[in-house]
């Protein structure tokens, strides 16, 4: 029992970081129609300038603030000079945009901070927690609060707010959001910021646990692909369920099966859900348009 | 006398094939050009699937992992001829492309996105993880095909990287010339239709489903071959030939070129070939290099470098 309960710890953190980086695509898709492959990157930019500032002497609150900042501002700039260009192009030309993007600021981040691994104090001490004859973390619980406050955020922020209206009537018909005066390029800077900012807090708070190098992303930006998808691409409360989902089903598998075989497991339920459900768990049907 | 589109591209290739080594500073560029060609011959199967159908695959590599490995594994374990090893992976790719494509190519867009990269990782991870069969991530050694050998006897002496650029030349040839035969038959026809639009295609009577799966067959096909040819020529393979950046390489090549023909899509994996032998100077700037091409090119010539480029010559001849 205790055993069981350990797994669940581990796939619950883990699940908790793919949850926020699928809630990054869930966001970019919403408004843009884009899967933006760079989204594993945005992690790997928390990470990374969180340890660069904190170890040039600030204090680790502020290091993760302006890391936070700073990859916002990288995923405006990628939205300005890579998405927006590039407007209408078919899905393939989309994908090898935002890939190339993700291949470019990985580049970048080998040049800039080197190849080695870093990693940052965590935020409230190494001391395990024993719960039920299991241990976790306090980082842990810093990465599944992450994970749930920006849930909630985003879900006051889409149903509450005149601008997050904004976005999801700009996600639903883009043309017809126009034309009621919304200023949808507003609407996909805002996304991107947004999204790239969710991606770095997923960096910043996964870190002390999971240590970071320049090459981080890729893994991050594929898991966090398939929780949305097995969501359903688009869908928030697919992207939470589907990323704690994975993590829970990779903690079972290394647990119970294999450890070298915990990311088949992931893949193999993705195509086992997609052959049912091609929509994923809680996508909307559609129906296309002759 | 006016050729037509096949027997120019036809004609194209085998005179490029012919004449490149003229240029040749060193034995070393045969190699390269073989590399070029291995690669040319994926993505001549990513136009059939991506091109011809439209459809999209994250995951090809995972087909050029079945034929490179079938290439190492079955001369040692069956006994087999390493060309026998070689047809063996691809008639092995194309039952798996089938059984897999059935139910994945109902799907769309990313979500078939989706469902290839799934693939591609689980054949990549059984590369990696399954050690006693295939070396692990530190690969394991190819047996030779022994043709040079053979070549030798009957009086044709050439170098290493001579007979790899040639044989995979030849091969490039013929997988170009099907490619090509298919794009006019009546398949290759309602592959089209269907990319067009796939209810249009479907209400004049087109099999949609059976001919996607078709088209994923003879993609996955191609990306064996060049997997198996890859395996031959290097006689060391690794489990990187299945990862996920070579199948975004493939697609990468083909949509780079100019994926509507097969001319532009081999001209992309030259490019894409060239560019990091180019750059090896800069290794540290090859990623920051790569990414910006990647992106340059497809916002600014969506529909690839050939195509671009033939249309700057001819709108200047006119």
């Amino acid at each position: 029992m205790a055993e069981l309960l350990q797994f669940l710890f581990s796939g619950v953190t883990v699940g908790a970081v793919y949850a926020l980086v699928a809630l990054g695509f869930t966001i970019i898709y919403n408004a843009s129609d884009v899967v933006n492959f760079a989204q594993g990157e945005f992690v790997m930019l928390g990470g990374m300038l969180t340890f660069v500032c904190h170890a040039a002497g600030l204090p680790l609150p502020l290091a993760a603030l302006i890391a936070i900042v700073v990859t916002s501002a990288i995923g405006v700039a990628m939205n300005k000079l890579a998405i927006e260009p590039a407007r209408g192009a078919p899905v393939v030309s989309l994908i090898i945009i935002t890939i190339g993007a993700s291949i470019f600021i990985r580049g970048g981040a080998q040049l800039l901070f080197g190849k080695q691994i870093h990693s940052f104090p965590a935020f409230s001490g190494d001391t395990p927690l024993r719960i039920g004859g299991a241990t976790i973390l306090p980082q842990s619980l810093w990465v599944i609060g992450g994970a749930v406050v920006v849930f909630v955020g985003l879900w006051l922020f889409f149903t509450r707010t005149l601008t997050g209206r904004a976005v999801l009537a700009t996600s639903n018909n883009r043309l017809a959001a126009q034309l009621v005066g919304i200023n949808t390029g507003f609407v996909m800077t805002l996304s991107f910021a947004l999204s790239a900012g969710i991606g770095a807090l997923a960096g910043v708070l996964a870190t002390p646990i999971t240590l970071t190098s320049y090459d981080v992303g890729l893994a991050f930006a594929l898991k966090g692909f398939a929780a949305a998808m097995l969501g359903g691409m688009g869908n928030p409360k697919g992207a939470l369920a589907g990323g704690f989902l994975l993590g829970l089903l990779e903690a079972l598998t290394a647990g119970y099966l294999s450890s070298q075989y915990k990311d088949a497991a992931a893949f193999v339920v993705i195509l086992l859900v997609l052959f049912f459900m091609p929509q994923g768990l809680f996508g909307r049907k559609s129906t296309e348009r002759v | 006398m006016k050729l037509t589109p096949k027997s120019a591209t036809l004609l194209v290739l085998l005179v490029l094939i012919l004449l490149s080594p003229v240029l040749f500073p060193s034995g070393y560029y045969y190699r390269v050009g073989a590399l070029i060609f291995v690669n040319a011959i994926a993505v001549t199967g990513i136009v059939i699937l991506t091109g011809y159908a439209g459809q999209i695959s994250l995951g090809h590599a995972g087909f050029a992992g079945i034929g490179a490995y079938a290439c190492a594994l079955a001369p040692v374990h069956l006994g087999l001829h390493p060309s026998l090893a070689l047809a063996l992976g691809a008639i092995i790719s194309g039952v798996i492309a089938f059984l897999v494509g059935r139910p994945i190519l109902r799907l769309k867009g990313y979500y078939l996105g989706v469902a290839t990269l799934g693939f591609g990782i689980l054949v990549s991870m059984v590369l990696n993880n399954e050690r006693q069969l295939t070396g692990g991530p530190d690969g394991m050694e190819v047996p030779d095909l022994g043709l040079r050998g053979l070549l030798k006897d009957a009086g044709l002496d050439l170098t290493n990287g001579q007979f790899w650029y040639w044989f995979c030349g030849l091969a490039l040839i013929l997988g170009a010339w099907l490619a090509l035969n298919l794009y006019n038959s009546p398949t290759g026809r309602a592959l089209r239709a269907l990319h067009g639009s796939e209810v249009a295609a479907r209400t004049v009577g087109i099999d949609v489903a059976r001919l996607k799966l078709r088209a994923f067959v003879i993609s996955a096909v191609y990306a064996s071959v060049s997997g198996s040819l890859l395996a031959l020529q290097n006689k060391f393979i690794t489990p990187d030939v299945a990862g996920f950046m070579h199948s975004i390489e493939m697609v990468t090549m083909a949509v780079l070129g100019g994926v509507g023909s097969i001319l532009g899509a081999i001209f992309g994996a030259a490019v894409l070939t060239l560019l990091p032998q180019v750059l090896t100077v800069f290794a540290e700037y090859e990623q920051l290099v790569l990414g910006l091409v990647m992106m340059l090119v497809m916002i600014f010539l969506p529909q690839g470098l050939l195509p671009s480029i033939l249309r700057k010559i001819r709108g200047k001849g006119e």
